[in-house]
């Protein structure tokens, strides 16, 4: 394993009486892209703030390098900061702009012009080195705030929500150029958002975090699969969570059995659980599949689940056609409604479920990620 | 509802009207007397004269004028400058306060524009006069100094010589950087509070110290909250008149004693009148200047 670029050991942060960071521990690895993802107070931020010297931790330490810089004042240190506002100086030129930490460093002349040059055509801001920082869209404005940034070639750079202020088009445009960015450069990021979608779509690695907790720390894939808790798998995506008591717990099954479900949720792994634990079974809208309900006929065949397992009838209640899919709510017996999603994967003659039409849900048994917190 | 109510001639009047009138009667009018005056003559006692006469004016080119002119004009810039100097620093001090003593800080800062102009001036006169209080501790202290002198031996200090700190330029100086730094610190606070603290937190990022963020980044984006402190500042100052007048020696004269004089002891009201719209006419400049230089970075936006 690669050396950690940052350490934080035991970090926490309280502001008065409240804890908006709260014993953190995680470590960052060279050339990462990794995102601190939450809800907003989550404590994310701060932690993003204590990297970039804003703020001091009230407890533990953090390392760039081995080097405790806990306390080292922001303008020594090795890393540089993207702002939500992108803090762009206004009285001075896109150039100028660039050339601020430069200056600061003493970097001479000639070379600074270089560099200037070479960091506003990373950005493609090549021709706009004259222009005042009014002159430029808010997605200009950032690149100032990239190229300012890159330009000091710094161990780490920090993304406070960047794409945050920008329209929808230009998010999407502006996730790949970053990650893009991020491989030619090949300098350390770290991003703070509150955007999952954002996240999952460009980060290497990333850490959960809520009420100043560390939920948890992995890939965007087992974030989404493998979640660690409750919380987890709510925020990320859209999820079912079912309640429910370990019945069965082998080397390779489980029954899981709910309250809220008729019908034993099976699945073809252990759980490593005591019998009669209380968990939650999480189960993704989109890998419940839907099957018509024809009274009469026997129900539909899952080849991986025993009969009457991980199979359910009920009504859809609500349909939501979002064009790529569509969403369902459907009333299971007992009342609790579960999300249902579909892919359209035919323009017109894909089989059609009406409000208020009887259903069958069935998953396979390895679609289910059980929690136990 | 919005786009209609300037149609509504007849409220939209109604409302403006009062005002309007008022404005009209009471400053506008009383006003061009006293500009009309200025071209006048006095003929009697309460008689004046209009006659066209710039003779008022000539007579304010006079050097012993002009030299008071240039006087007030020193004593207003160099308040400004000492108000500007102490002030900065409150006003980032206010701005980077806690939100709660934010309140208090400012409050501090209006509290002596609740109290009556002459009650202060008064309280710094006794503060400041021979034996005023600031005189009282000095001495003490220098007696202490003296005795514990004496008793070591050393020498002996003689007896203490009192400060001249009233009645005179310093004394003009003080009472109206005193009276006049709210006007100077509110501006500058309301500018530097309107500042994206990001950007301070940019430049630090990028590497500055603080000196250099507070040269190259604060004060450049503070400049139209400077000039308007700056005006604010010193159009009052320069108008100055209770303290030149209470606070002043014979030489700390401003142009607003000489003003007062010539329409009470020497009622020589179209030349009171001359005095006073020259008086008028720097502060126009002061303000144009002011409105160039608030202009010109919107301009190159």
């Amino acid at each position: 394993m690669s050396k950690p670029i940052i350490t934080f050991e035991n970090v926490t942060k309280r502001f008065g009486r409240m804890v908006a960071v709260d014993n953190v521990s995680l470590a960052i690895d060279e050339g990462e892209f990794f995102c601190l993802l939450g809800p907003s107070g989550c404590g994310k931020t701060t932690l993003l703030r204590m990297l970039a010297g804003f703020e001091t931790p009230t407890e533990g330490r953090i390392l760039i390098d081995g080097q405790d810089i806990s306390t080292t004042p922001p303008n020594r240190r090795p890393v540089n900061m993207v702002f939500q506002s992108y803090a762009v100086f206004p009285h001075m030129s896109v150039a100028d702009n660039v050339a601020y930490g430069l200056k600061i460093d003493r970097v001479p002349g000639a070379e600074r012009d270089r560099r200037v040059q070479e960091a506003l055509e990373l950005v493609q801001l090549g021709g706009l080195g004259e222009r005042k920082p009014d002159q430029l869209s808010g997605g200009q404005r950032q690149r100032v705030a990239l190229a300012r940034a890159l330009v000091k070639r710094p161990r780490v750079l920090l993304l406070d929500e960047p794409l945050s202020a920008l329209d929808a088009k230009l998010r999407d445009q502006m996730r790949t150029e970053l990650c893009a960015l991020q491989e030619t450069v090949g300098i350390t990021f770290i991003m703070v958002t509150h955007d999952q979608d954002e996240a999952l779509a460009m980060a290497s690695r990333c850490a959960v975090m809520n009420r100043g907790l560390l939920q948890q720390v992995a890939t965007p894939n087992d974030l989404y699969e493998f979640p660690g808790s409750r919380f987890v798998a709510d925020f990320i995506g859209s999820v079912n969570l079912f309640e429910g008591v370990l019945a069965v717990d082998e080397q390779d099954e489980a029954v899981i059995r709910s309250p809220e479900l008729p019908t034993d949720i099976y699945l073809d792994h252990g759980v490593t659980g005591a019998k009669g634990t209380t968990v939650w079974a999480a189960l993704r809208p989109e890998k419940i599949e839907l099957h018509k309900y024809v009274p009469g006929q026997p129900p539909p065949v899952l080849d991986d689940s025993p009969a009457g397992a991980n199979l359910v009838r009920g009504v859809i209640r609500h349909e939501s056609y979002l064009g790529s899919e569509s969403t369902y709510e459907v009333e299971i017996a007992g009342g609790r409604r579960v999300k249902v999603l579909r892919s359209n994967l035919t323009r017109w003659d894909q089989e059609d479920f009406a409000l208020g039409e009887e259903v069958w849900l069935g998953w396979h048994a390895c679609s289910p990620a059980v929690l136990l917190n | 509802m919005e786009q209609h109510w300037k149609s509504a001639k007849g409220l939209f009047g109604a409302v403006l009207g009062p005002p309007l009138f008022w404005l009209v009667l009471f400053f506008l009018i009383p006003m061009g007397i006293v500009w009309l005056y200025s071209f006048g003559e006095n003929r009697g006692l309460t008689d004046i004269a209009l006659t066209g006469t710039f003779a008022n004016y000539l007579r304010a080119l006079d050097p012993l004028y002009l030299m008071i002119f240039a006087k007030s004009v020193g004593i207003a810039a160099l308040t400004t400058l000492i108000c500007l100097i102490i002030g900065f620093p409150v006003a980032l001090a206010i701005t980077f306060a806690p939100p709660k003593a934010k309140t208090w800080l400012l409050l501090a800062v209006m509290l002596p524009f609740w109290t009556n102009l002459l009650i202060r001036t008064y309280a710094l006169i006794a503060f400041l006069r021979t034996e005023g209080y600031i005189n009282q501790s000095l001495e003490w202290v220098w007696n202490g100094l003296g005795s514990a002198v004496s008793v070591l031996g050393i020498g002996v200090l003689g007896p203490f010589e009192p400060l001249d700190l009233l009645h005179n330029n310093f004394a003009v100086v003080l009472g109206l950087v005193y009276v006049h730094l709210p006007f100077m610190v509110l501006p500058l606070y309301s500018a530097l509070d309107r500042l994206d603290t990001s950007l301070i937190e940019a430049s630090l990022d990028l590497g500055a110290g603080h000196l250099r963020t507070l040269l190259i980044i604060v004060a450049p984006l503070a400049l139209p909250g400077i000039a308007s402190g700056v005006v604010i500042t010193f159009i009052p100052a320069l108008g100055s008149y209770l303290t030149p007048d209470l606070l002043g020696g014979p030489d700390s004269q401003m142009i607003a004693n000489i003003i007062e004089r010539q329409f009470k002891r020497a009622n020589d009201w179209p030349f009171g009148a001359a005095l006073s719209f020259l008086l008028m006419y720097m502060t126009f400049i002061a303000i144009a200047l002011q409105a160039l230089m608030s202009r010109r970075p919107r301009e190159r936006a």
